[in-house]
């Protein structure tokens, strides 16, 4: 009796410290991605964390999908969309090959990773390189060399028309 | 030693105090005539500094704290207005930063004082538990204050522990996010970590009477590490000790004072005089120089979750001291084999901080990987305490021992005759 | 002879620890391909250094020609323009200096913060008033300046590993040759004390950039030594007073541990 009048006494100390209804709020975003062009990246802002949406080329599409997924480091999809044990093909990347939707936060210790261009490359993949630790990501978020143990995350998302996106 | 109170109130002042409050006695027994070694050294007069430099962030930190904002938009522009506009604010905020490194240079050297002479042994195991409890607090308010300011290392120094949480499997992403408040660090996290820091020197304040209290059961250990045997062996705390304490304090503060005046920014990251932004990572996030060398462990494995527990095993390996060390002389004096582990120990824990310190690829002489001296440190450190200290207490000779406290100060005059007392 | 030995163990650790790290640190450079630095003197560098007034006043006018187009500086204020220990001009130079420029007005009686055009109200600043910035937002700054953020002045010289020296390095580090083969990115320019060597910004000084009331002749590197004087009073207006209290407080500290050392050898005379 006592334990259970102590337990519910206790329980709105410690919920207290979960994300507010504010928070949660903020929990969800939709971007229109109707201006970005081929070979861009747009970063944006979801919980607190960089988002990057990426439209990527016809050579950065053919490129990710000619790898050899079990000759990577992570061959897993780590896509919040798929269950957990999906591997990481080109496809389970990025359900609509052109749009590459990641959360930009290296998987090693958290730093933002610098998106590669034709103009400005930056690593030997095409994607991204993170310059804290050197990790090396491809054209579909992948890491394949360095540090970080996994993938770039891909969040939960949805299209709700042809140029909105909504992430979360 | 305690022992029955020798406090005789005369005045009817004191009379009525003392029948309804003894606090008078308490002082008159714990700091005016408690018995104590008669050969402490300067090594011994840091935790009274300790509780000093307590006192002094107490102090700052509240008076700051009625200038400081803890809101994720205002915190940053809340500090610069206290060292531009707040009469004295730059003066209150450098005494306070800099206190928190001084903090640490006196709880580092308390603690190897503690190693060397032996004073977690018996009788006094319970003092050292205590002790690595307040350095436990120590730690957190620390890293609690650091995120304050909200700069650029505040908020990434932030990140990167409480990410720790995640390596924790199963439960480790619900125990991050209940630590944040939100999804990443952010404002609700910072007004959290204000709510804690003003908290935990008050825990703090607790702790360290019960640390005092303990002591004084069975009395000051001392450099011989041998017991009090006779009131020969003693004076008393005042006015011998006082003055000796106050003398080094003073010292002490010097030195402080040469920081706060001079060189405010030495132990900072500049860094940290930048804003926090969530979206822009700085190439090296390193915590403040007393945290460093459980970080270069933490790094050392490659490994996540691996690394925290290593990093937690070697705090929580303190605990355990008392019992790991086998030998039946306290002090390294007398230890001559221990001794050299103990300077092995001393440097290990230097060059740990230095690993911590440089980038992660960095190499020393260009060639050797720091990460690979860093393994070599930790793994040093912790056969220090789990292989050296269990083995070379059995294995050892120790020196023969003086009689007594008294025989050995009293009766050295060449040692008597230098201009310090006797070390 | 107990001594000599703690003496010499604790030296052997700590010269080992040292050796290793030097030639760590000399091999650290690794990460930064920057150049190190110029050594330059300053005057307020050192225990007893001070703020010159006249590259004080002539660094703010630096800053307002030249930087202020591009750099906000928000934590400043006109009134710290006229406090002791920075630039120090009167107050009446003050005033004036702060009614030359614009801030955002509060709404008129109608309610309106804006005019009929839709422009933002604007008024004379006051003394109280923080140094405005060049851009409304972050947005606006990156879109006038290719992409790339002017950062902010106010603490620009304790923000920078290196501090007013890299800051001077920086001014006058451009103008120098890429060395063969180096590719400088398109629209930025090379400067070598920069991290990557591409800076986003263009060479902001030239000689005589600004005409210097007090007749100095405005080289670059005067210019650059002017303003770098006036960053470094912005990130630390209290610097004179600081050290200045610290003299008297070292004074008094030495003094005290004088007297108690006296005091600790009269109490334990008796007990050697």
């Amino acid at each position: 009796m006592a334990g259970v009048g102590l337990a519910s006494a206790a329980w709105p100390f410690i919920d207290q410290m979960n994300p507010s209804s504010a928070a949660l709020a903020l929990a969800s975003i939709e971007v229109d991605i109707s201006s970005i062009q081929p070979g861009q990246q747009v970063v944006y802002k979801w919980r607190g964390h960089p988002l990057f949406v990426r439209r990527r080329t016809p050579k950065e599409i053919a490129e990710s999908k000619a790898v050899d997924v079990n000759s990577l480091p992570d061959p897993l999809a780590e896509n919040a969309n798929l269950p957990a044990g999906a591997p990481a093909t080109d496809a389970n990347r990025a359900t609509k090959p052109e749009w590459l939707v990641l959360i930009g936060v290296c998987t090693h210790l958290g730093c933002t990773p610098t998106v590669s261009t034709p103009q400005m490359p930056e690593g030997d993949y095409g994607g991204w390189l993170c310059h804290c630790h050197g990790s090396q990501y491809d054209t579909a978020g992948r890491i394949r060399k360095g540090p970080a143990p996994r993938n770039l995350d891909v969040p939960p998302y949805t299209f709700t028309s042809a140029t909105k996106i909504k992430v979360g | 030693m305690s022992g029955p109170s020798t406090y005789n109130p005369k005045s009817g002042f004191e009379k009525w105090i003392d029948t309804r409050l003894p606090l008078p006695r308490l002082l008159h027994d714990t700091v005016h005539t408690f018995p104590t070694p008669r050969n402490l050294n300067i090594w011994y007069t840091f935790g009274g500094i300790l509780t000093f430099c307590l006192g002094v962030q107490i102090v700052t930190g509240i008076v700051l704290a009625m200038h400081y904002v803890a809101n994720a938009g205002l915190a940053f522009d809340s500090v610069e207005a206290i060292m531009r506009d707040v009469n004295y604010g730059w003066l209150i905020r450098y005494i306070h930063s800099n206190g928190a490194s001084m903090f640490f240079l006196a709880v580092y050297i308390h603690m190897f004082r503690g190693l060397y002479y032996g004073s977690y042994k018996a009788p006094r195991e319970l003092i050292w538990i205590i002790g690595v409890l307040i350095y436990l607090l120590m730690m957190a308010t620390a890293f609690f204050g650091y995120v304050l300011p909200w700069g650029q290392m505040s908020f990434w120094g932030a990140t990167v522990i409480t990410n720790l949480f995640s390596a924790i499997p199963v439960v480790g992403g619900h125990i991050a996010t209940w630590l944040w408040g939100d999804f990443a660090v952010g404002d609700a996290t910072l007004n959290r970590f204000f709510s804690l820091h003003y908290l935990l020197p008050f825990i703090i304040a607790g702790v360290v009477g019960l640390h005092i209290w303990a002591l004084h059961v069975p009395g000051n250990n001392n450099p011989l590490g041998i017991d009090v045997k006779s009131p020969q062996d003693t004076v008393p705390f005042h006015p011998y000790y006082t003055v000796k304490d106050a003398f080094y304090l003073v010292l002490f503060v010097i030195l402080f004072a040469v920081f706060v005046f001079y060189a405010p920014n030495f132990f900072g990251n500049p860094d940290n005089y930048q804003p926090a932004n969530p979206l822009v990572t700085p190439p090296d996030i390193v915590p403040e120089w007393y945290l460093l060398p459980f970080y270069a462990m933490l790094r050392s494995i490659p490994s996540k979750l691996m690394g925290v527990i290593v990093m937690a095993g070697a705090i929580v390996t303190l605990v355990f001291i008392p019992w790991l060390d086998t030998s039946r002389v306290r002090s390294c004096r007398f230890r001559p084999l221990m001794k050299q582990f103990f300077w092995g120990l001393l440097v290990c824990c230097i060059l740990l901080g230095y690993c911590g310190s440089q980038s992660v690829d960095a190499a020393a002489f260009g060639i050797i990987p720091l990460v690979w001296v860093a393994r070599l440190a930790t793994i040093y450190y912790f056969a220090f305490f789990y292989l050296i200290m269990p083995i070379v207490g059995l294995i050892e000779t120790p020196r023969k021992l003086p009689a007594s406290i008294a025989q050995s100060v009293l009766g050295d005059t060449a040692a008597a005759s230098s201009s310090l007392p006797a070390e | 002879m107990r001594l000599n030995k703690t003496a010499l163990g604790l030296a052997l650790g700590l010269m080992a620890s040292t050796a290793l790290v030097s030639a760590a640190s000399a091999q650290e450079t690794t990460n930064t391909t920057r150049l190190h630095p110029k050594d330059v003197a300053f005057s307020f560098e050192g225990p007893f250094g001070t703020y010159d007034r006249g590259a004080l006043q002539r660094g703010f006018q630096v800053y307002k020609e030249v930087c202020a187009a591009c750099h906000s500086a928000q934590h400043l204020a006109f009134h710290n323009l006229m406090e002791a220990g920075g630039p120090e001009f009167s107050e009446a130079q003050a005033r004036a200096l702060a009614a030359s420029v614009k801030v955002p007005a509060g709404p008129d009686d109608k309610g309106n913060t804006t005019d009929e055009k839709g422009n933002p109200l604007m008024r004379p600043a006051t003394l109280a008033d923080h140094f405005p910035s060049p851009f409304p937002n972050e947005e606006a700054a990156r879109a006038n300046n290719g992409g790339a953020l002017p950062p902010d002045l106010s603490m620009i010289v304790k923000a920078r590993e290196g501090g007013a020296e890299y800051v001077y390095s920086i001014l006058t580090g451009f103008h120098m040759t890429p060395p063969k083969g180096f590719k400088v990115i398109d629209g930025k320019y090379y400067n070598p004390y920069f991290e990557g060597w591409n800076i986003s910004m263009p060479p902001p000084l030239a000689n005589n950039s600004v005409t210097y009331s007090d007749g100095t002749k405005a080289t670059i590197d005067q210019e650059a030594h002017d303003v770098v004087t006036f960053l470094a009073w912005a990130s630390e207006p209290k610097m004179e007073e600081r050290k200045r209290v610290g003299m008297g407080v070292l004074v008094f500290l030495i003094a005290l541990a004088g007297m108690l050392f006296a005091a600790y050898r009269r109490v334990w005379k008796d007990q050697h």
